[in-house]
């Protein structure tokens, strides 16, 4: 029996227990990667929410320098161009080449239909300044200065979105209105993250009566219809206030009436979160709710918050505009895309002077980047899975 | 089935109770009472006030009351059909409000009829297609209309309207109609009118739906029992039918709770730039002129619209879809 049996082969090296465990560069990079990178490079896959993700930045950027972008100023008016139509940027006059330059308007008055009529004249060319000096401004309403990116030539105008009622360019205002649209949503916002993340983690933490009362609640907000709510709020507004604050009163109000969706989810996340181990260790060590929510419950998903809320911002620049259309919301001189829109607001304007709409364009591509985003986001926000 | 809705209905009370409450504490943001208003605003036109009518109304609404007491004045109202006094029109709202609420319940419904009859085939066809043209091409259309503020969308169709078909879309109704009893001409004019609003209202809960279809469709299309039903060499559409599409058909139905409120919502804006006569544009009014018990009136009505509607579908899913729990436990 014993001749049957094979040579037990034993290999001379020397044994290493942790060999399996060792890992190539690459491989470290990748197994050893926080999660918020391991986001990162599943946000990277998606190329739509990248996209979005790009010009959302850019056009935040703007904000912080819509003085210096715009031709004119915000009020700037050209009382001989009133409902001007957009002029086009031409490169080559009679087959010569003179950089971007446009034409300069001939004005009529139509005399049998009372309309303004503006037509090219050929013979005027108005090259386009760069870098030049303007129509004067405040920057960020303190420094004054007058350098604008781009400036129609000496004398000439430059009207590349057109003029409203008042001769004031599109182009500029909307520029401006960059500036409060876009910070409507983002004040919004961080109103309804804060009071969504309170209020889902309490009643999620402490559940029982606590959550039995704030659940209803919500329920009872959102059966009201999410817009004439906010109407009959903005309404509510004292028409005393200062346009800055009817501003900050019309951020209140989106934020207050959309943390309801939040608080849900980060209410249903910490039902199921609190009974892990790790929380109940915590609570064992002595740590107090507040500590274990924002220490322990709150990081493990706030990717997913963070994504929900960019899927909501939307909801709040189309509100604010909608709002404004209507007249309810912001009031001039404060100037969004909404309050830009409110000229817009009957069929005239669609036959007579359709770039008055344009300021929708801003609204599509915003509203269409930040759902994009928010999408890819909420795909990313969870990198274990797949 | 009957201690079910039983239960619902218990559960309504409380919640209609709390959207009163808020409503009226609406109605009483502005400063100053109505009545204030009422006299500043005659004083403007130089009218004189007249003082007996104030004291009248200001007992018929027992403004000199506390306001808890107010408050119950005005639900008591509103249980028995007094539903305040419009300062406004100077009329009691009751009468202000006419068939206009009528008229929102209609648009309203149409445009989930509308809803569905468009996002069922789309979705479908998302899901079947996926990643295919069709599928992007969809996707993005349903995107863009989430995108688009409806105002704007109504704006431009009764422009293109007015252009090719040469009709005047506005309203909902030929003028004809209008404060005539209900006929079948009426009718049928109503109808001719309604699908402009229908389809600017319909188009962004639209896209959610079809989303929400492709993915719950998909979802079911790649789980094991779809594999089993066609290696068994049924045909792909009886396949398609027969199972998946039964399971993602719920969000039709269990849906309408989200979607109720954004289609009044969108009707609200719509109306007002369409001048339908539903409530939105008299609701803008109401609130310009803080015209309150007519604006807390129809708020009020609004909020009760979607309650009824979610507690319709919840009534509608729990018959259509056996694996709802009737029993005990949370709803959700």
């Amino acid at each position: 029996m014993t001749a049957d049996r094979l040579d037990h082969y034993v290999s001379t090296a020397p044994f290493d227990a942790y060999a399996v465990e060792r890992m190539s560069p690459e491989q470290e990079r990748y197994y050893m990667a926080s999660q918020w990178r391991m986001m990162w490079w599943k946000l990277k896959r998606h190329r739509l929410a990248v996209v979005s993700g790009a010009i959302l930045a850019v056009l935040y950027f703007t904000t912080l320098i819509s003085e210096f972008l715009s031709p004119y100023g915000l009020d700037s008016r050209n009382i001989h161009h009133i409902y001007a139509p957009p002029q086009s940027v031409h490169l080559f006059h009679e087959g010569r080449f003179v950089g971007p330059f446009v034409y300069g308007f001939d004005y009529q008055l139509n005399m049998d239909t009372l309309q303004r009529v503006y037509t090219p004249n050929p013979a005027k060319v108005q090259p386009i300044r760069f870098l030049c000096r303007g129509d004067a401004y405040d920057f960020w309403g303190m420094i004054p200065m007058d350098v604008h990116l781009v400036c129609p030539a000496e004398g000439g105008t430059l009207f590349l979105l057109g003029t409203d009622r008042l001769g004031r360019d599109m182009l500029s205002r909307i520029i401006y209105g960059t500036r409060i649209s876009l910070t409507v949503g983002l004040i919004g916002i961080t109103i309804s993250f804060v009071l969504g993340i309170a209020i889902g983690g309490v009643a999620g933490y402490y559940g029982g009566w606590v959550d039995n009362l704030t659940q209803r609640f919500i329920e009872v907000l959102r059966s009201f219809p999410e817009l004439p709510l906010w109407m009959a709020l903005s309404a509510a507004l004292p028409v005393t206030w200062s346009p800055i604050l009817i501003y900050f009163g019309i951020t209140l109000i989106l934020g207050l009436l959309d943390w309801t969706g939040l608080a849900r989810a980060v209410r249903s996340k910490l039902l199921a979160l609190r009974e892990e181990d790790f929380c109940t260790a915590a609570q064992l060590m002595g740590a107090s709710p507040q500590r274990i929510i924002g220490r322990h419950l709150l990081p493990s998903f706030m990717s997913h918050l963070i994504a929900s809320a960019t899927l909501s911002i939307p909801g709040m620049i189309l509100g604010e505009t909608a709002l404004s259309f209507l007249g309810l919301g912001l009031r001039p001189p404060i100037t969004s895309w909404g309050v830009l829109l409110n000229e817009a607001q009957n069929i005239n304007v669609v036959a007579l002077y359709p770039w008055l709409m344009l300021p929708v364009v801003p609204v599509i591509v915003v509203v269409l980047a930040f759902n994009f985003l928010g999408d890819g986001l909420r795909d990313a926000a969870d990198p274990y899975h797949r | 089935m009957l201690g079910y809705i039983a239960r619902r209905i218990m559960v309504m009370i409380p919640t209609l109770l709390a959207i009163s409450a808020i409503t009226f504490v609406i109605i009483q943001l502005p400063p100053g009472d109505y009545l204030t208003t009422l006299v500043t605003e005659l004083e403007s036109r130089g009218e004189s006030v007249d003082q007996s009518r104030l004291q009248f109304l200001r007992e018929t609404y027992g403004l000199d009351k506390p306001m808890i007491e107010q408050y119950f004045v005005w639900l008591g109202g509103m249980l028995t059909g007094d539903y305040g006094y419009s300062f406004e029109y100077n009329r009691p709202v009751s009468e202000v409000v006419g068939d206009r609420i009528l008229l929102t319940v209609v648009v309203s419904f149409a445009t989930i009829i509308f809803i569905w009859v468009v996002s069922f085939p789309i979705g479908i066809y998302s899901a079947t297609h996926q990643y295919s043209l069709g599928d992007y091409g969809l996707t993005f259309l349903g995107f863009l209309g989430l995108a688009t503020p409806n105002f704007l969308l109504a704006l431009v169709l009764l422009y293109f309207a007015n252009v090719t078909f040469g009709t005047s879309i506005g309203g909902l109704m030929d003028a004809r109609y209008m404060d005539q009893p209900w006929s079948m001409g009426k009718i049928m004019s109503v109808l001719e009118h309604l699908w402009i609003p229908v389809i600017v209202i319909g188009t962004s809960g639209t896209a959610g739906m079809i989303r929400r279809l492709r993915a719950n469709l998909l979802d079911e299309l790649h789980k094991q029992y779809v594999v089993t039903a066609r290696a068994k060499g049924l045909s792909p559409g009886r396949v398609l039918v027969k199972y998946p599409l039964r399971m993602a058909i719920n969000p039709f139905i269990s849906d309408i709770g989200n979607l109720l409120p954004q289609i009044v919502s969108g009707a609200a804006v719509v109306s007002i730039v369409l001048s339908l006569p539903t409530t939105g544009p008299m609701l803008l009014d109401a609130l310009r002129s803080q015209d309150m018990y007519l604006a807390g009136s129809f708020l009020m009505f609004l909020a009760l619209l979607t309650v009824v509607g979610v507690f319709l579908s919840d009534l509608a899913l729990a018959v259509l879809d056996p694996r709802i729990r009737l029993e005990g436990g949370a709803t959700r």
